[in-house]
């Protein structure tokens, strides 16, 4: 049995179409992240799943449970860490915990093995207010509290945004240890280096999926070679390399710009040539494996196209 | 010193016994792009509250457009821009009606306020949303507007909070081209990110540790430096 | 299923309501306020009613401008309580010289006063007063009776007849002089539903806002328990409340309860649970907390004030409004405190108050049950 089924699952609000006819599956076990911007209809999807939203149309299931039908079982046996900061910020670390154990009719003790981990981080405070934590605190605690029942299926919305990447990093090290211990982890996030600790992924943009498939996968399937090229001025630099008659495309990546080129019609060597005869300085071009983030931006402009 | 755009020397916030912002000095140059990072609860805003004259230093010095943010905060606002993600704009009005808003808020005079409207919305290619609604803009939209009208007065400064935030990648890249266009003419950027592909943009970067500057130097320096291959890897190293 | 599951749930329930206390007790600002209004609102009007009257501005209709009317007339205007500005032609003129409002007090003399008092020995005199401001019309009418009736023992003395002057006293617009006693249930009826259905609607709307109602839905609580437990806390807040408010009645303002205690309890604890479904009502309907506040602050205090007979008594309103009164619980309840408390009147007297409270508890309670959404 697939942990999560979706079938052709559209929503809107008025006017606007959220999610269009989206499709896909989880195995049970899978860490499953959608990536995309805000906009892209991840909040909506991922409310659907947890069976707080109606879907217009199509149909979701979860453990083979349907999203409509059978919302209270579900609701048993998914955990669920909302977007916001939803913990009371007026109640204790240990009460918050004990709080949402009790609703859940679970109690601390028993899903102390699955929270362990993260909540030795946080033990030292726990008679504090949860209003007081740091930021990353306050994403421990509440995905302790998400976690609190033993669900089989974890479904976290953009856990992740506005954290710094040091707790960021931390954050996906616990979804990783989870993942071990055999929970499915449904993910959404806008930043797309976290795709890579996914084992599928689905791109999203605008209510629609550009494509599912493992990071890995999606990186082999890049249709031109990429370069990275360097010189000074940077700024500059973008502009002409977008004027060159070899270059599909360029955009800057931190130090670097990523440049998908004609690799029939030039070598890295000549580039380097042409670039130097236009004045810039340090100039290094070498070739690169994209990112998720320059696959997402390929597929962005093919489905323009 | 007053040759630069901002300059901080000794600045500290505290807030009863807690110190937000331990004696920072820096200086940015007319024109540089500079990259404020920082963990979550390291000072980042606090700092950036007092160099827009919002909030008092408990002690030390900072100039910003050559005005001082303890003694003339008003002027310091008069020449500063910002935006952030989380206000920026009003939903609620058009596009000319918020452009017209700020402008205004910033003493432009109405003829100048109108020719200047045409030039950036035929810049941003947003002819066409005149009339629209901030609301009914897609996010991307809304954060290049937001921008061109937090530059729209010409201030020697802009300060931009985490401007990008679920952006998408694309619109992300053009934003900064915003940037860098408005550098070349000469406007000092300060930023603050959580992307750290967009440290490297900038022409200096630092980075906050509990209210402390614990690196302050160009990307490639500072890559150099902590031997990290991207800036991910130098905050990761300093900020843990 | 049995009494594991029981013993669970009611766990469960234990929390829920253990929270909401703690909720409360840790905003002690929220306490301070929940707690001092009914004190605060208690003295203000014990005080506001109680004002003294000081050279009230009266008019006198005097027709045969005899010696004991001219008597009489110099002794108001003689006291520092009276002035008297205005002579009138006719009695008729008395309602023109209110409805200007610049008078408060009108005395009429009766025709051929001095004559009529010492041939037959009896006079009348007409005391006619304002009173929308019930406590001062009482208190001017009460000071003019008594110094007619210090001139008619003056009389007795002087003369061996028995002379009698009776003044009659009419109450202009507000016949029943409800002022004093009425405010007492006036104030119970508005701090009750004021802290019940404000409080439980914006604490409820709060979840909603921060996010924390998303976390709760999903959990398999049910949304009854969800609700039950909102009330709980502020039901006893109320009562609380209540107990002060009595306290102080009683003992400040030296309002006692005339009828049956139990009977006013019983009737105070059904309008609680009345206010609070109306919270509950509200929380449902709107998405954040200051529509929350607007909603039962508009909704619930203006009619409050105006349509349930604190301040203005319904017998006197316009149709349409008495019959808009009509679905103001704080009315019914106030009708029935008056009853219960002033009057003195037995609890069967109240049958219908508790009948009309306990139907709009009823219909309060369906309608959020219904309307709350188990979803987004």
């Amino acid at each position: 049995m697939k942990a999560l089924s979706v079938n052709n699952v559209s929503r809107s609000y008025g006017k606007v179409q959220a999610l269009k006819n989206v499709s896909f599956e989880v195995e049970q076990g899978e860490l499953f992240g959608l990536i995309g911007p805000d906009g892209a209809g991840k909040t909506t999807l991922i409310r659907i799943l947890a069976t707080l939203l109606l879907a217009d149309s199509g149909r979701a299931t979860v453990d083979g449970l349907d999203a409509v039908r059978d919302y209270r079982a579900i609701r048993r046996r998914v955990g669920y860490m909302p977007g916001r900061f939803s913990l009371y910020q007026d109640l204790s670390v240990e009460e918050n915990l004990n709080f949402f154990a009790s609703i859940f009719n679970a109690t601390v003790r028993e899903s102390y093995h699955l929270i362990q981990g993260i909540y030795r981080q946080i033990e030292p405070f726990k008679s504090r207010r949860a209003g007081k934590l740091s930021g990353g605190m306050k994403q421990k605690l509440a995905l302790c509290c998400a976690l609190i029942h033993k669900p089989s299926l974890l479904f976290l919305d953009e856990p992740t945004t506005g954290v710094d990447p040091v707790s960021r990093r931390e954050f996906w090290d616990m979804l990783a240890s989870l993942r071990q211990q055999g929970i499915t982890i449904v993910v959404s996030t806008p930043y797309m280096d976290e795709a890579l600790r996914c084992d599928r992924i689905a791109l999203m943009k605008e209510g629609g999926c550009l494509k599912i498939e493992t990071p890995q996968n999606i990186i082999r399937q890049f249709p031109h070679t990429l370069w990275s090229v360097q010189g000074d001025p940077m700024y500059r630099l973008l502009k002409d390399l977008r004027r060159h008659e070899d270059v599909i495309s360029s955009f800057a990546f931190g130090d670097a710009h990523h440049v998908a080129v004609r690799s029939e019609r030039i070598t890295t060597l000549q580039l380097e040539e042409n670039l130097k005869m236009l004045d810039y300085k340090n100039v290094e071009v070498k070739e690169i494996t994209p990112t998720v983030e320059d696959c997402y931006m390929q597929l962005t402009m093919d489905n323009e196209q | 010193m007053s040759a630069f755009a901002i300059y901080a020397e000794n600045l500290t916030k505290c807030f009863g016994s807690f110190t937000a912002v331990n004696s920072i000095s820096f200086s940015v140059e007319a024109g540089e792009i500079f990259g404020f990072l920082g963990a979550n609860g390291a000072g980042k805003t606090t700092a950036m509250r007092m160099l827009c004259g919002l909030s008092k230093p408990t002690s030390g010095a900072g100039v910003v457009a050559g005005y001082d943010v303890a003694r003339e905060p008003e002027k310091v606002k008069q020449s500063i821009g910002y935006m952030s993600q989380k206000f920026s704009l009003y939903e609620d009005l058009k596009v000319w009606e918020n452009i017209r808003l700020f402008a205004g808020i910033y003493g432009m005079r109405g003829k100048h306020i109108a020719s200047k409207t045409e030039q950036t919305l035929a810049h941003l290619g947003f002819e066409a949303e005149r009339n629209t609604l901030v609301k009914a803009l897609p996010l991307g939209w809304k954060q290049k507007l937001a921008f061109s009208v937090a530059i729209f007065h010409e201030p020697k400064v802009v300060f931009l909070d985490e401007p990008t935030g679920g952006v998408d990648p694309a619109t992300r890249r053009r934003f900064w081209e915003m940037i860098y266009q408005a550098a070349e003419r000469g406007i000092t950027v300060f930023v603050t990110t959580h992307y750290m592909d967009e440290a490297e943009y900038c022409n200096r970067v630092s980075i906050m540790v509990d209210g402390r500057i614990e690196a302050l130097d160009t990307p490639k320096n500072l890559r150099q430096q902590y031997s990290a291959p991207n800036m991910d890897g130098v905050f990761q190293r300093l900020a843990r | 299923m049995g009494t594991k599951s029981n013993s669970r749930l009611s766990a469960v329930n234990g929390q829920l309501i253990k929270k909401e206390f703690r909720h409360i007790f840790r905003d002690k600002r929220a306490m301070l306020i929940l707690l001092a209004m009914p004190v605060v609102q208690i003295i203000l009007f014990g005080f506001a009613i109680t004002n003294e009257v000081k050279n009230a501005q009266v008019a006198v209709f005097d027709p045969s401008r005899d010696a004991s009317t001219t008597r009489i007339t110099e002794r108001l205007q003689a006291s520092r309580y009276f002035d008297v500005v205005r002579r009138l032609g006719s009695a008729a003129e008395a309602d023109e010289a209110f409805k200007e409002g610049t008078v408060s007090l009108a005395v009429i003399f009766g025709e051929n006063f001095d004559e009529n008092l010492w041939r037959t020995g009896e006079a009348a005199i007409q005391l006619i007063a304002d009173a929308t401001d019930p406590n001062q019309a009482a208190t001017l009418t009460g000071y003019a009776s008594s110094i007619i009736a210090d001139y008619q023992q003056e009389l007795l003395q002087l003369h061996s007849v028995p002379f009698r002057v009776t003044a009659q006293v009419r109450m202009l617009y507000n016949p029943q002089l409800q002022g004093a006693y009425n405010f007492v249930p006036g104030v119970m009826g508005m701090i009750l539903i004021l802290i019940c259905a404000m409080m439980t609607s914006i604490a409820i709307v709060r979840e909603k806002e921060t996010g924390t109602m998303e976390a709760l839905l999903v959990s398999p609580v049910k949304p009854f328990a969800l609700i039950f437990s909102k009330l709980v806390p502020y039901f006893a807040l109320s009562v609380v409340n209540l107990a002060t408010i009595l306290l102080l009645s009683v003992y400040v303002l030296n309002v006692p309860v005339t009828g049956s205690l139990l009977g006013l309890m019983m009737l105070s604890l059904l309008y609680i649970f009345v206010s609070l479904a109306l919270g509950m009502l509200i929380s449902t309907l709107v998405a954040t907390q200051v529509a929350a506040m607007l909603a039962s602050g508009m909704a619930l205090m203006l009619p409050v004030m105006l349509l349930s007979g604190m301040i203005f008594p319904v017998e006197s309103m316009p149709e349409i409004l008495q019959w808009l009164s009509s679905i103001v619980p704080a009315r019914w309840y106030i009708n029935g405190v008056k009853k219960l408390m002033i009057e003195g009147l037995p609890v069967a007297s109240s049958m219908k108050e508790f009948a009309v409270l306990s139907l709009m508890a009823a219909a309060f309670v369906a309608v959020s049950i219904k309307k709350f959404k188990t979803r987004l």
